[in-house]
């Protein structure tokens, strides 16, 4: 990134950087159309689709896509491949399981908002605590420390039954607004797509900040950046700290989906579902993360009906096979993830049609 | 510094203290019931040397080549299931063993032998197909790694079912040993420590006395002198993630037949090995052993000793692994023996 001139910004002859006002060319329109068409599918989507595909795939798809576009924020802005965002996300909401009202665990009756709220505040909490923990590690390291204490966690829930309620917490009491999300799957829909959109937002806004733009620094070059003053490994904490807030929102959206929470629900599978929709995105591409999920959750529901039986090696039953196969040739043959094939076909098409 | 106390020193004082808690906590319980102790110290002893056989494949294809194997878990699996599979075909042993049925001793080495020359096979096709030619980039041959693992876990769940099987002992080893006063099992205590010591012996004579030993060492330090020095490179890490999976292999045959086979036995050694990697040091064998014994008595003592009068802690027992690895880290992030890559 560093070095590279930034698309939109000219240096005139004595090399200051400057702005070049924005053009109106067919690309741009062509983006903003797409944006513009995308978002009324987005709003449009419960008279378009089926009540089955509102809820089972599209819901899911935008609550898996904020898991994951916390990932990715990590990863494109701070440089750090974190695995421990699913263990975030059972904290939030097993936190906010417990707090709640619900069949099994400590269902200490609190409103189903301020419980949230509270599930997403302990989420960021640990967020802190574990960034403290893995923000002096670099690369494959940080990404083993993660990965060690997301199955931590996992193994917590799974033993401290008096948090996880013998297998799992039940019937999870979920606000008004959104109800009973199998009878009307409208509202859980609607919150998870604003959800998704102010953290996109919030992301992007975060990212022009002061410190976004030193975390970026210290993404590129950690040791120019500590020369300069700035405190990598508070700069990295407090990243880990917003990833771990955008989890969490992830946590409780997906708990009033399930409308419960178990162990078995965030192990070290779940913690490689979430890992596979962001390589899918493609790790550096925000909007990436819900078109993974979107296919994740697409392969997830189809695969069981036509995935073809070859003796025990593959059959309905096995998405997971299928799943790391595809993660496998996605890795191995464009380690951009769809957005890197996309963005090929993109530069061919702007090509064809000219600025 | 005068009379001023140092403030940077109080977390270490602070540890020094929670160090001395313990201490004096297992001392206490220990007086209370010695037998109990005796026998949770070699829990402690036994789960390590297993830890120690399997974490050390690890942390030598790490210190090595720079490879994060993610599968390591998988591999340790799947040798315990192709043990306990041709235990049963090859020699009719059942897993539900009654009582008067014999089990030879070829009938648990033969698959041991088996179990560990698979997994070693795998392991080092899975490194000449897959993570060969992209060496160097660690990220991306974690992501392979782990991608096999999720195959391999849906695999094993597919052809070996979801119940939890043991390979058998042979019924010629006794049961158990007299050892202080109480019995403690024998193929546990000398078998798996037995097995232990010897890798750990003959890895240490190997890295410290052998040509070989001499260009793994120079090759973890730099990699790239090595290869300008004329020696083959590429065999040097197809040998070293050939042994790293044999010893996933061996560890996983001793494993299932110490503990059980079953799904999630995959990740549950995938982060032993990573705890004992994060405490020891990525790449050394001193940390490794060091690593294997502190994971092996925390998570041996905690299961037994967090009790306080009624209120009964064990259920927690996790959180004082996650205790021992944040200490290590915020003490030495790079782990006790590691060096910055």
């Amino acid at each position: 990134m560093s070095g590279a001139q930034a698309p939109g910004v000219v240096r005139d002859t004595v090399g200051v950087a400057r702005m070049r006002r924005p053009r109106i060319t067919r690309a741009r329109i062509l983006t903003w159309s797409a944006v513009g068409f995308l978002l009324l599918v987005c709003v449009l989507a419960p008279v378009i689709f089926t009540s089955y595909w509102l809820s089972q795939i599209l819901t899911k798809a935008l609550w898996l896509g904020i898991a994951a576009v916390s990932l990715i924020f990590l990863s494109r802005y701070g440089g750090m491949i974190s695995l421990a965002q699913v263990g975030l996300y059972a904290i939030a909401g097993f936190t906010m399981a417990n707090l709640g009202s619900a069949f099994g665990g400590h269902h200490l009756g609190w409103n189903p908002w301020v419980a949230a709220g509270a599930g997403v505040a302990a989420a960021t909490l640990f967020g802190l605590l574990f960034g403290a923990i893995a923000a002096r590690s670099h690369g494959i390291y940080f990404l083993m420390i993660t990965l060690a204490l997301s199955v931590i966690v996992f193994y917590f829930f799974g033993q401290a039954t008096s948090f996880s309620g013998y297998g799992g917490i039940r019937n999870v009491a979920t606000p008004g607004l959104v109800g009973n999300p199998i009878i009307h799957p409208e509202g859980l829909y609607y919150l998870s797509l604003v959800a998704s959109i102010l953290i996109l937002m919030g992301i992007r806004y975060l990212a022009r900040t002061p410190f976004g733009l030193a975390l970026q620094g210290i993404r590129d070059d950690p040791a120019r950046m500590r020369a300069l003053g700035y405190n990598v490994s508070l700069h990295r904490t407090l990243a880990f700290g917003a990833g771990a807030f955008i989890a969490g929102i992830a946590g409780i959206l997906s708990v009033w989906y399930q409308t419960q929470i178990s162990p078995g629900g965030v192990d070290i599978g779940q913690t490689i579902n979430v890992l596979v929709i962001a390589v899918i995105g493609g790790l550096y591409w925000l909007e990436g993360a819900w078109i993974g999920a979107l296919l994740f959750t697409v392969l997830d529901n189809y695969s069981r009906t036509w995935l073809p039986t070859v003796g025990l090696w593959l059959g309905p039953e096995r998405f997971e096979t299928l799943l790391g196969v595809i993660f496998l040739l996605i890795v191995l043959l464009s380690p951009g993830g769809l957005v890197g094939i996309w963005n090929g076909l993109r530069r061919r098409l702007v090509k064809v049609l000219g600025h | 510094m005068g009379n001023r106390l140092d403030l940077r020193l109080l977390p270490r004082l602070l540890l020094a203290l929670l160090g001395a808690a313990v201490v004096a906590w297992i001392a206490y319980k220990a007086t209370q019931n010695s037998a109990q102790f005796v026998t949770v110290s070699l829990n402690g002893l036994t789960l390590a040397a297993l830890y120690f056989v399997v974490a050390a494949g690890f942390t030598l294809i790490f210190g090595l080549m720079r490879v994060v194997n993610m599968a390591h878990g998988s591999l340790y699996l799947l040798a315990g299931y192709l043990a306990f599979t041709t235990q049963q075909s090859w020699f009719g042993v059942s897993s539900n063993l009654l009582f008067g049925h014999t089990v030879s001793v070829a009938s648990w080495v033969v698959p041991l032998i088996f179990g560990t020359i698979v997994i070693g096979a795998v392991g080092l096709a899975m490194q000449q197909v897959l993570l060969r030619w992209n060496q160097g980039q660690d990220l991306r041959q974690a992501l392979l790694t782990i991608a096999l693992s999720v195959i391999l876990a849906d695999q094993m769940l597919a052809h070996f079912g979801g119940i939890a099987q043991s390979i058998q002992q042979p019924t010629l080893w006794p049961n158990s040993v007299p050892v202080l006063g109480t019995h403690y099992g024998f193929f546990r205590l000398v078998i798996v420590v037995g097995a232990a010591l010897i890798i750990g012996g003959l890895l240490w004579g190997v890295i410290r006395f052998t040509r070989l030993g001499m260009i793994i060492r120079a090759g973890v330090d730099d990699r790239a002198m090595v290869s300008a020095l004329g020696i083959n490179v590429q065999l040097v890490f197809a040998g070293a993630f050939l042994i790293g999976a044999l010893l996933a292999g061996f560890g996983g045959v001793l494993g299932g037949t110490m503990i059980a086979v079953q799904p999630g036995i995959d990740a549950r050694f995938l982060l032993n090995s990573l705890i004992v990697v994060i405490i020891g040091g990525m790449g050394s064998l001193g940390g490794a052993v060091i690593g294997s014994l502190a994971l092996g008595f925390v998570n041996a003592y905690a299961d037994v000793y967090l009790q306080f009068g009624s209120t009964d802690l064990t259920n927690y027992s996790i959180l004082l692994t996650f205790v021992l690895v944040v200490v290590m880290l915020a003490v030495r992030p790079l782990g006790l023996f590691g060096r910055p890559a």
